[in-house]
């Protein structure tokens, strides 16, 4: 291979992975874009039109109702938080859905 | 019945009588540098999933009489210029498909079918796919063009290649060591200049381990310590849907910009959406696992088998591993120039030490960005930020190995 040839071959093939990834990164750019824009109006939509509810707004990260069976709510938040505790997750990425004594 | 005749045989026929022979000294040589080479795998854990196959290939292959690889065969099956291979029962074959490797190779030539056909480096960057967050390129685009830039060693080396006699092929195969992805340079190598496949996927295994030598003298040359200090904002947050889109995108548009590209960028994002879907947990543990142990075992064991003697020690192979170290430093200097370009554009708000971490070795060039960037400043976290770059590396590797097998490979 020559010297022409060689540097011909290698300055283009340079630049083609530039002219490839400069095309691909402007095309992520405007993919993030459309998405995020989409994100945006489904997220905005319910905001725009809110429906009459008489449920008590929940707290962020709550995950529907716990119902405790022989057990005092001060001892089911001891056990949720030894859960939390052990599993090493918060408490508002855990659902609780039932605590029950079990009496030998 | 003559007892010293059929001993006189039995050591003629055994390898050892094989070192004594004519060139047989070789082998010996060869044993040596596969020890070595466990050593380093071993001891000083220098990519031991790959190296320790590879060293253990390079020990079965050079043990001279057992027959497990037959690089005339190989030959044949290139149609390299007079190439013939004689079987045991004195037919000589002019051409060969994989049947016959099949029937008359031996148990290394079986394996490297999957080198030679390409499936292995192929089902590999299924693996590294499923194994990769594309998260942080995705919250920063602007750092896939340090992913290009960062392949400027691949086409620096393929031209000094050139220049000191070697052939367009086995330049670009020398070359792609700069991109630092053991498949990528496995598959380009693999389809044009199949000869040179072993000393390639040592040199280039070997530099990827020691990049956590090799890049921070130069990181440290080539920046000032005010920019080593930068701190870089907080990423945005990549929705799941942004990270399912993302390798749908990257494969449709990347094929149909370069098809040869296809195999390697087909499979990588392939394995990346397994990961990213979530209704493919099963499929994703198995890529990520299973079949990355399998295949990199036989990659290994069959790059290894590749390294015989009669062809390894030459000339050659030390230009090869001085090429890959000048292909693995001119990328680093590349990305390094492009990042320092980002940094006065953006203001000093990115920090250069990201742009070495375009070279593909994932996570290891990334982490030797966070590892300079710490000790100049120890607030400084720099590990997700030069993930965006180093994730860009292994595409725009990728997109560097597919110009060149469209322009040597035909």
């Amino acid at each position: 291979m020559n010297y022409i040839d060689a540097l011909v071959t290698a300055v283009m093939g340079y630049a083609f992975v530039f002219l490839g990834i400069v095309l691909l990164m402007i095309v992520m750019i405007i993919t993030g874009k459309i998405m995020y824009k989409n994100a945006k109006k489904s997220t905005d939509a319910p905001a725009a039109a809110p429906t009459p509810s008489t449920e008590p707004k929940k707290a962020p990260g709550t995950a529907g109702e716990l119902k405790l069976y022989d057990t005092d709510p001060k001892t089911a938040a001891i056990i949720m938080a030894i859960v939390a505790e052990k599993t090493g997750k918060p408490l508002n990425e855990l659902r609780f859905k039932s605590i029950k004594e079990v009496k030998e | 019945m003559d007892i010293l005749g059929t001993l006189k045989g039995l050591a003629q026929d055994s390898g050892f009588g094989l070192f004594f022979v004519e060139g047989g000294w070789k082998y010996f040589v060869m044993i040596i540098i596969s020890f070595v080479l466990l050593y380093l795998g071993i001891k000083k854990k220098f990519e031991p999933l790959l190296l320790v196959g590879i060293a253990f290939g390079c020990l079965l292959t050079n043990l001279p009489g057992a027959g497990l690889y037959t690089p005339e065969l190989w030959d044949v099956y290139a149609g390299t210029e007079g190439a013939q291979f004689v079987t045991a029962s004195g037919d000589v074959l002019t051409h060969v498909t994989f049947t016959d490797i099949i029937h008359y190779g031996g148990l290394l030539d079986i394996l490297y079918i999957g080198v030679k056909s390409g499936l292995y480096p192929c089902l590999i960057f299924i693996g590294i796919g499923a194994m990769t967050d594309f998260g942080p390129l995705i919250a920063n685009p602007k750092t896939f063009v340090l992913g290009a830039a960062a392949q400027f060693g691949v086409f620096f080396a393929f031209f000094f290649a050139t220049r000191i006699g070697f052939t367009g092929n086995e330049a670009a195969s020398i070359g792609i060591i700069g991109g630092a992805d053991g498949p990528t340079a496995i598959l380009t190598t693999s389809l044009l200049a199949p000869h040179l496949l072993g000393p390639i996927a040592i040199a280039a295994y070997s530099y990827m381990a020691l990049i956590p030598m090799i890049q921070p003298p130069l990181m440290k040359l080539l920046t000032t310590p005010e920019e080593r200090k930068i701190k870089m904002f907080q990423l945005r947050e990549v929705s799941k849907a942004e990270k399912i889109v993302f390798p749908i995108v990257v494969a449709v548009f990347v094929i149909l910009l370069l098809p040869a590209t296809a195999p390697l960028i087909g499979c990588l994002m392939f394995g990346n959406l397994l990961k990213e879907t979530g209704v493919t947990e099963r499929l994703s543990d198995t890529a990520q696992n299973g079949l990355m142990n399998i295949v990199t075992l036989f990659l290994g064991i069959s790059v290894g088998a590749t390294t015989v003697a009669t062809r390894f020690l030459s000339l050659q192979t030390i230009f090869i591993i001085i090429l890959g170290l000048t292909a693995f430093c001119f990328s680093t200097v590349g990305g390094l120039l492009v990042g320092k370009l980002m940094c006065k554009l953006s203001g000093g708000k990115i920090n250069p030490l990201i742009g070495s971490a375009g070279v593909s070795a994932v996570p290891m060039a990334a982490r030797v960005s966070q590892m300079v960037g710490q000790k100049e400043n120890p607030s400084n976290f720099l590990l997700m930020h030069a993930m965006g770059p180093n994730v860009a590396g292994v595409i725009g590797s990728a997109i560097a190995a597919g110009f060149l097998i469209k322009v040597f490979g035909g």
